[in-house]
């Protein structure tokens, strides 16, 4: 800063260009972590001022009911959890195989290639379509709604996630490791089976719980295949309830207590979520290490 | 050979009368990834229970013939190898070879040390359970011993519940070579096992490598001639996939017949 006036220490006006464009690009930079930071706290804070009014224990084990019957949410809850763990039960062992295929079997060949782009089109294939693919198949030949049918369709969307999680996480096993394995005499399968999954577990695990965050919130596949329920429904052959369903139900409606519960279930959805990504961030961040 | 072998006797340890048997036969051997021939003709021999060192330079096939030996080359297709290579009066290139089986007979420790994700103690039963059954004293057993013969028991004792990930670069190599002699094999293949480690951690495993060689034939790899001076009965030097001459390590170091050798182990390499 003018400190000395020995030529070398004059300032390079080429210098001087990079610095100013490296402090637009930074400015910028923060500009838009900010507008991201506060969009999600807008969100919060609004789900947070609207949806506590309607928290109560009510809302937790109460089924829905009629307007001003002081109905809760219970049953939605149920329903969601119950069609979300189905929905990785038929999911993630097809989302694994599939994951570790393309990582341990396919590699470049055409075929995996094709598998690949299928899974890659299917992360992100509008997820209403996948609610109405599923009614063809599985509501339409019955004749009747089904829980089973939302857990398959929620299984749909869940699989791609699965899939790019385990085939990444497995290519970041280093090649040495099969190796090591394969010199001790282990073969294929189990060197890929009890080494590989062993060390891409954390980021395998990861996958899963986020493929189950984003499923728990989808609510257009549902609306095709498990309808939704006002009363308890626990068996998966018919409508089921959940909590998306019952947030577009009740927040369009016009009784007052119908948009408090709705704000409720939005709170839980939310917040549901959020508990599973710093599960993750938290939980399996530290362990790899 | 046999005079060959006997020259290297002014080391008291290696009296032996007899020429030492062959355990690895390498004839006519050529080696191609693809279309590219990374080997030509080798023929060589391995004596049971020496250490023989390969050394040339980045790229001269020193690498590709160890990996030959397990059929390591094996896992990638477009890999071949040609001519022989006899081992117990087998040839392991035969495609009918049972490779696990090959593979239990002749380990392999990396350059890069590979423990698996999981505890001390299950890095080693991992590799026997795949060709023993052993109780569970057994396996207690023999988990001592190679972990005792590698110098690691006392440092790791506490601890073989604890995952191998943990121990340190030096440590995690010693248990890497533990798991391979675990398997009780004859032919121990080492693939520039010191180059990620120190100069105490290296110091430690060629010392090791004096107390193997009773029971284990030993292949090393090494980019470092200081090592092949100290550790290796006999050193090949390879160049440009060709092997240049094999001899006992006073002889390569000392007085090597060939000028590219003489080149080579005095730093002159263009």
């Amino acid at each position: 800063m003018g400190a000395t006036s020995a030529p070398g220490w004059r300032k390079n006006p080429l210098a001087t260009r990079r610095r100013a464009s490296d402090l637009l690009a930074t400015g910028f930079g923060y500009l838009a972590s900010a507008l991201l930071v506060i969009a999600l706290c807008s969100i919060l804070w609004t789900l947070l001022s609207q949806g506590v009014a309607g928290l109560s224990l009510a809302a937790i084990i109460r089924p829905m009911g009629p307007p001003g019957s002081h109905g809760g949410l219970a049953n939605a809850i149920v329903g969601s959890i119950i069609q979300t763990i189905m929905s990785l039960v038929i999911g993630a062992p097809v989302g694994l195989a599939c994951g570790i295929y393309l990582a341990e079997y396919g590699g470049t060949s055409r075929f995996a290639g094709t598998v690949r782009f299928v899974s890659d089109v299917l992360l992100s294939a509008p997820s209403i379509l996948v609610g109405l693919f599923v009614y063809l198949v599985l509501v339409a030949p019955f004749g009747h709604f089904s829980g089973l049918a939302g857990a398959v369709s929620l299984a749909i969307l869940a699989v791609p996630i699965i899939v790019r999680t385990t085939e990444d996480m497995l290519r970041l096993v280093p090649t040495a490791m099969r190796e090591a394995g394969a010199a001790l005499g282990a073969e294929k399968w189990k060197v890929i089976l009890m080494i590989c999954m062993r060390s891409a577990g954390p980021g395998v695990l990861t996958g899963i719980l986020l493929a189950l965050a984003r499923v728990s919130g989808e609510t257009a596949p549902l609306l095709f295949t498990s309808l939704g329920n006002q009363n308890w429904s626990f068996s998966l052959d018919k409508p089921m309830a959940s909590l998306p369903i019952a947030i577009y139900q009740y927040a369009g409606a016009s009784y007052e207590d119908w948009v408090a519960l709705a704000w409720t279930g939005a709170l839980f959805i939310t917040f549901g979520v959020l508990a599973i990504n710093i599960v993750v961030r938290f939980g399996f961040g530290r362990q790899k290490s | 050979m046999s005079v060959i072998a006997n020259t290297s006797g002014t080391i008291a340890a290696a009296p032996a009368p007899f020429p030492a048997a062959v355990a690895l036969e390498v004839r006519n051997l050529d080696f191609y990834y693809g279309t590219h021939k990374a080997l030509n003709d080798i023929s060589l021999d391995y004596l049971s229970r020496r250490v023989t060192a390969m050394i040339g330079p980045s790229g001269c096939g020193k690498s590709t013939l160890l990996r030959i030996f397990n059929r390591m080359y094996d896992l990638y297709p477009g890999q071949r190898a040609e001519g022989s290579v006899l081992f117990d009066g087998v040839d392991i290139l035969d495609r009918a070879l049972d490779l696990n089986m090959l593979r239990s007979r002749i380990g392999m420790v990396f350059q890069k040390p590979t423990p698996f994700p999981m505890s001390v103690y299950d890095n080693i039963a991992f590799g026997v359970r795949l060709h023993e059954r052993l109780s569970r004293a057994e396996m207690d057993a023999r988990v001592e011993d190679v972990l005792t013969r590698v110098a690691l028991w006392k440092e790791v004792r506490d601890r073989l519940r604890a995952p191998a990930t943990g121990l340190s670069g030096g440590q995690q190599q010693r248990l890497c070579i533990a798991r391979t002699i675990a398997t009780k094999p004859e032919v121990v293949l080492l693939d520039e096992p010191t180059s990620a480690l120190d100069p105490i951690s290296t110091a430690r495993i060629e010392e090791l490598l004096d107390e193997l060689k009773r029971d284990f034939t030993i292949v090393i790899v090494t980019h470092n001639m200081q090592q092949a001076a100290r550790c290796a009965d006999r050193v090949a030097f390879f160049y440009l996939g060709n092997l240049i001459e094999v001899d006992t390590a006073d002889q390569i170091f000392t007085n090597p017949r060939e000028k590219q050798t003489q080149d080579y182990i005095t730093g002159r390499f263009g």
